[in-house]
């Protein structure tokens, strides 16, 4: 399988204290890769190292065979790596319509932006239906949809969602991940940062667990969902 | 995730359950409502309840929103001194219009890109000095001095924008407040620049064989019409929305793809050339210049008059800064109490109106797409 994504030894420091300490990973094409964690496991720092946000400190990335170690985010969205942040960060002043058009801004071709839009709504009708309300007035996990059909508009070939199910409810959890398994059938590749490990697990294909900035388990899905330390700290008995 | 699976016989249960669900237990029915019937047929039901639906327009606004209302503006500005050709109606007028021009350039600074500017006389002075000196030191007509003053203007944001444009904007807030009052010094001490005289002299664009002072307001209204429509049209491009994004939320405009630190130089620029273009209207009409002109007070009138019209909204600040300009004039008859007038009747207007007289609209969609009644079949399902 040829890897979409190559991240190997990365090395984050926050000022003194080190966020990432040679954490390793991969994700192939049309794979969904769940990074899952506790809090401060280094989940959300690995994506932003990923994106540009962060700086990395030692370490390699590398995405369709190009080194994008500290790359610029505008550069990556060139590249079709396209980051879904923590807490959803839409535009809530602007209308759904208009936030889902920021997803075609480095797309040069508006009827190609145009096309992805209406692929949206058809995928999340409930968008469609707001589509001239203000981002803000939605509810979470419609905004949490926003999020996502905005970063499908700019054409992700890797799509990095960072907690999609953070202060959802149950069901709307179980939508979100719905989605995402939508578009893994669309053949993006998905890397999904959960801690919600029970949703995640129903959708990744392949999963790794990290803590304290390393990976301490990588397996298939199936594999992390019969692990029997998986499932004493994230799934329950 | 489809549309079909609602069907018609239904609707008036869904829009019961959305009538009845005026708290926290019947909420949840409603979200059980949404899973059971289908979601788009329960947006359907509640969409009476949306905002963001198309209001009631009054005629007022639709008259004002119409097409040619700023049309008919620039014609009654053009006609004015058929109306009245008072020196001292031209002379107010003329300043109010230079005035507009400041306000608009800031507009695009402050009001689309969210970079607050402490310090834009600064861009007045340096294109007043710079027409000013070329035209009296060194004899050249005003018209061969624009584009020295657009490179310079150019240069002055380029030498402030660049280094501070990196950081957040109340850096750029301090750095551009120091700035403002550098180039008044600057203009203070030197020798070409007049010192604390200025300079004087300055000659017009000529009198076409008209009355001088209305050959230059009609060039003004002019130069001034064109730059409020440039900066509106600039303000619904694809640089315009990418300004908006970044005022908005700059991390996710970011993350979105947008290069916030080329797109936040591109508005600080070009609010620098609009500012430049506006002090060589401003030389030419006072023909002479000096320090104070462009102390930190006007940088500050000048915002006033972006946030009192509505940040944002280019025919906002149109109004706003012809109230700034004119409001002092117009109430000289109580002469000493003017400028507390003035302060009261500011403070009375943004406690009232705290998003500006004529706010820009949020929630601007293609007209096409509001136009449209939301149908179920507006959305193609792709199998």
């Amino acid at each position: 399988m040829s890897f979409v994504l190559e991240v190997r030894d990365l090395v984050v420091n926050y000022g003194k204290v080190e966020a990432l300490r040679g954490l390793s990973l991969t994700v192939g094409d049309g794979e969904t890769v769940s990074l899952l964690g506790n809090n401060g496991a280094g989940k959300s720092t690995t994506v932003d190292a990923i994106s540009g946000v962060v700086r990395v400190t030692s370490g390699t990335i590398t995405a369709f065979g190009k080194d994008v170690t500290n790359a610029k985010p505008w550069d990556l969205v060139e590249m079709g790596i396209i980051h879904v942040p923590e807490g959803r960060r839409i535009f809530s002043r602007l209308t759904v319509h208009e936030n889902l058009q920021i997803g075609g801004y480095a797309v040069t071709d508006s009827s190609a932006i145009n096309q992805r839009i209406k692929q949206v709504y058809s995928l999340l009708p409930r968008l469609a239906e707001r589509r001239a309300q203000q981002g803000g007035t939605l509810s979470g996990g419609e905004q949490q949809m926003l999020a996502i059909g905005r970063a499908m508009v700019a054409g992700p070939k890797l799509l990095m969602l960072d907690e999609p199910s953070m202060g959802l409810a149950p069901l709307m959890v179980a939508q979100i991940m719905d989605v995402v398994r939508d578009i893994r059938e669309q053949g993006t590749s998905v890397l999904l940062i959960e801690q919600n490990a029970r949703s995640a697990l129903r959708v990744a294909t392949r999963g790794y667990v990290i803590d304290s900035g390393v990976v301490t388990i990588e397996a298939s899905a199936e594999q992390l969902r019969s692990d029997p330390r998986v499932v004493e700290a994230y799934l329950g008995k | 995730m489809s549309t079909d699976r609602t069907n018609r016989p239904e609707q008036p249960n869904a829009s019961a359950t959305n009538r009845t669900a005026p708290d926290a237990v019947d909420a949840s029915a409603f979200v059980n409502a949404v899973d059971n019937r289908g979601d788009t047929k329960v947006a359907l039901a509640g969409s009476g309840l949306a905002p963001g639906k198309p209001r009631k327009v009054s005629p007022v606004s639709r008259l004002i929103s119409h097409p040619w209302f700023g049309l008919v503006i620039v014609a009654l500005a053009v006609a004015l001194p058929f109306i009245d050709s008072r020196a001292y109606t031209i002379r107010i007028s003329t300043d109010a219009l230079i005035f507009v021009m400041l306000a608009v350039g800031l507009n695009i600074v402050v009001g689309y890109c969210g970079l607050l500017d402490l310090g834009y006389a600064a861009f007045f002075a340096i294109g007043a000095y710079t027409s000013g000196v070329l035209t009296t030191t060194f004899g050249w007509p005003v018209i061969a001095t624009i584009p020295c003053v657009v490179v310079a203007a150019v240069i002055g944001g380029l030498l402030i924008g660049g280094p501070t444009l990196r950081l957040r904007s109340d850096y750029l807030a301090i750095v551009t407040l120091g700035f403002g009052e550098i180039v008044r010094i600057t203009a203070n001490n030197l020798e070409f620049t007049g010192g604390p005289n200025g300079v004087f002299g300055i000659p017009d664009f000529g009198d076409f064989g008209l009355r001088a002072d209305i050959a230059t307001y009609w060039i003004v209204t002019v130069v001034v019409a064109l730059a409020v429509l440039a900066s509106a049209r600039l303000g619904r491009g694809r640089l315009g929305r990418a300004w908006r994004f970044v005022r908005e939320d700059e991390d996710a405009a970011e993350a979105m793809g947008i290069h916030t630190y080329k797109v936040k130089f591109a508005a600080y620029v070009t609010g620098a050339i609009f500012g430049g273009l506006a002090g060589v209207l401003f030389a030419v009409h006072q023909t002479a210049i000096s320090p104070p002109s462009f102390n930190f007070l006007y940088s500050a009138l000048i915002l006033m008059a972006v946030v009192l019209g509505g940040m944002g909204s280019t025919p906002g600040v149109v109004v706003g800064a012809v109230i700034i300009a004119l409001l002092p004039e117009l109430l000289r008859g109580v002469e000493n109490w003017r400028y507390f007038v003035f302060g009261v009747l500011l403070i009375v207007l943004m406690i009232f109106r705290p998003q500006g007289i004529w706010p820009h609209r949020v929630g601007e969609t293609p007209a096409k797409v509001r136009r449209k009644p939301m149908r179920e079949d507006d959305v193609e399902v792709v199998p």
